[in-house]
């Protein structure tokens, strides 16, 4: 016996040990460039301790942290960035659920038929994918000249370069990470529930409201923190699809490190980005733990 | 019987359904009583689940109509019909503890607040579950999951109760416990019943009558004892428990009937048969209206001499397979039931004894022979 419980080291060990090495560790690092100075050399910023004539001495500051909260510019970006990404996240369940929806009541050979093309655009890369998209947005795109064509408008539409690309931009990029969930939630759903709901007398309208929704709940949270999370700290769709004038926490970020190349600050930036993230995950698993009756 | 003023609670007019090339339901008729529980009784595929869902309104029939008293359910969505189910797996919503459960119906019905937690303690007294109010579904046994779907479905007082193979999801001991206790509940309450199961013993516990369903059809109709002594075809016959089938043609003398069958070589004479079973037909007898003693001496009718091939022990009684001497070449088994009312009673008998079979004139049922 005590052979068998000793092997169980090496089922565990391969999860922890990649989040040690490709989170932990990162994470690490980042820490402690963010407590370091930017200085002008090779790698661009300072130690943040010293150890000379055994002799230890640390010289680490949380003065990054404090630059972030003197420029309004940082408040700012996050700010946007959390609410771009959640009206994104929002839109994206709207689009998402109908069709997870229809996905798991068609019959079998179309429901995998489907699944298939929701995921088949992630095949193309994602760069590419957005990138396209200023071909059918841009004032002499596609969408403009049909319009024009069709006689709707007079002038283009200015569609590139505002909020709209953006949400447009994460809508269709995260799609299948909001319908993969929903629908493996919806498609375990027992029917004879929702028979069950009609038999005892509630419209359809109330039977999604108070038992296919409640019961799919698990998948739609999921969903939106598939979406909501890496929307935050998005760059590519911001960037080319964004305005000049967009502010999202990713793209100061990546000013930060390639243009001002200081990165003791873009590494506080991402700190704080992960620990403001760090927060609804926490109260996710507490609601989930409660919903399956463990005690964490 | 049925006294002409008081009017089908449920009547099933030349319903028939199609699922594209296949019959579920083929013309079905049926008029069931105020107050009854009716059973359709069935093996997988005859139909009788189809038929319920129809009720329901959850298929719709491809012809003929439903009328629940007096009123055409052609037009009504199953959230319109005065028809409450029980599911064969209950279906109780997992996200809801037991008391909103059996309050879900009669919220949709926007009664008064006051009114459903009144309905809802009655309904859990009703069923025994009020120390389980607060408990979601998950936290209940499958009995007591069970009462709760019931209750769930008598909370809104339909004018019929829907049950799919009720007791499908228990085990064996506590089935024979909740028939009793159901059947009980649901005529205590009143409410007409509409069950379908394939499980006999099931349909016979709880069923004031019975139809037999066989491809799509309605086979025969009756109380469980009309249908069990008199089955008026060979698949209701050999569908309700067993019996034994042997050809015949039937002649009719001045009081009896008598019956030339190859397969019981002996006279065979049968009493109150009506003379519509001139001809082509079979003897059925039930195993349990032999009667076996050891021996080789053949009374003047209704007997015939074999050889005991088989015994199980069964406890209650045992059955024996006896190999009759009639026919050459071909062994005709015939299986009778030896109650254990002695103790070790089928120990008398033992494999390759002779034995006599002989029952009574009652004893048989005459069925049709299949029009070919």
């Amino acid at each position: 016996m005590k052979g068998f419980f000793a092997h169980r080291i090496w089922v565990i060990a391969p999860p922890y040990l990649w989040m040690l090495v490709f989170f932990a560790l990162p994470f690490g690092y980042i820490l402690k460039i963010s407590l370091a100075e930017s200085v002008i050399a090779m790698p661009p910023y300072s130690d943040i301790w010293s150890w000379t004539e055994g002799q230890f001495s640390w010289l680490g500051s949380l003065d990054n942290y404090r630059f972030l909260l003197e420029d309004d510019l940082y408040y700012l970006a996050y700010f946007n960035s959390v609410r771009l990404a959640a009206i994104a996240t929002l839109l994206c369940l709207f689009v998402a659920y109908p069709m997870a929806f229809a996905i798991a009541r068609m019959p079998e050979p179309y429901r995998s038929l489907c699944l298939l093309l929701v995921i088949l655009p992630s095949w193309t890369s994602f760069l590419i994918r957005i990138y396209a998209w200023i071909g059918l947005l841009k004032n002499n795109g596609l969408i403009n000249q049909m319009l024009l064509a069709v006689g709707l408008l007079d002038e283009p539409l200015l569609l590139l370069h505002s909020d709209f690309a953006i949400y447009l931009g994460i809508v269709y990029g995260y799609l299948p990470f909001m319908v993969l969930p929903i629908y493996t939630n919806l498609v375990k759903l027992d029917h004879s529930l929702i028979e069950a709901a009609y038999d005892l007398g509630a419209r359809p309208w109330k039977v999604f409201l108070t038992i296919i929704l409640p019961l799919s709940m698990g998948g739609v949270v999921a969903g939106c923190f598939l979406v909501f999370i890496p929307a935050v700290g998005e760059f590519i769709i911001p960037d080319l699809l964004g305005g000049p004038d967009t502010l999202m926490i990713g793209k100061v970020l990546w000013q930060e490190f390639f243009v001002n190349r200081d990165w003791p600050v873009a590494s506080a930036i991402a700190v704080v980005m992960l620990t403001f993230l760090l927060v609804p995950i926490y109260f996710y698993r507490r609601v989930e733990m409660k919903r399956l009756g463990v005690t964490p | 019987m049925s006294l002409p003023e008081v009017p089908y609670a449920v009547e099933v007019m030349n319903l028939s359904k199609h699922f594209d090339d296949a019959i579920a339901v083929d013309q079905v008729n049926l008029q069931i009583r105020q107050g009854e529980i009716f059973a359709l009784l069935g093996g997988s595929g005859c139909g009788k689940t189809t038929l319920l869902r129809m009720l329901a309104g959850f298929e719709q029939p491809s012809e003929g109509d439903i009328r629940i008293n007096g009123v055409s359910m052609a037009d009504s969505p199953p959230y319109q019909r005065p028809v409450n189910m029980m599911f064969q797996s209950y279906a109780l919503f997992p996200h809801m503890t037991v008391e909103q459960n059996i309050a879900f119906g009669l919220k949709q019905d926007k009664l008064p607040q006051a009114q459903i937690a009144e309905r809802v303690s009655e309904m859990l007294a009703l069923v025994q579950m009020t120390a389980f109010r607060r408990r979601k579904p998950a936290q209940l046994s499958g009995g007591q999951q069970q009462r709760i779907a019931l209750a769930r479905s008598l909370a809104k007082k339909p004018a019929l109760l829907l049950l799919d193979e009720p007791m499908g999801a228990l085990d064996k001991k506590l089935r024979m416990q909740m028939q009793l206790e159901l059947a009980h509940i649901i005529e205590g309450v009143g409410v007409t019943c509409v069950m379908v199961t394939h499980d006999q013993e099931e349909a016979m516990t709880m069923a004031d009558r019975i139809a037999i369903m066989d491809q799509g059809r309605i086979m025969q109709v009756g109380e469980p004892r009309e249908i069990y002594e008199y089955p008026n075809s060979k698949m209701t016959a050999e569908f309700i428990g067993s019996i034994n089938l042997f050809k015949a043609v039937a002649s009719f003398g001045s009081s009896s009937c008598e019956l030339i069958c190859n397969e019981l070589s002996n006279r065979v004479v049968a009493g109150n048969i009506g003379r519509e079973f001139e001809g082509d037909c079979y003897v059925a007898l039930r195993p349990e209206k032999i009667r076996l003693a050891a021996g080789a001496t053949l009374a003047k009718e209704n007997s015939i001499a074999g050889k005991v091939e088989d015994i199980a022990y069964l406890g209650s009684h045992n059955v024996i397979h006896v190999r009759l001497n009639s026919i050459e070449g071909q062994a005709k088994i015939v299986q009778v039931h030896v109650s254990n009312f002695v103790r070790h009673a089928a120990q008398t008998f033992e494999l390759e004894q002779p034995v006599v079979l002989s029952w009574d004139r009652d004893a048989i049922v005459l069925i049709k022979a299949d029009p070919l």
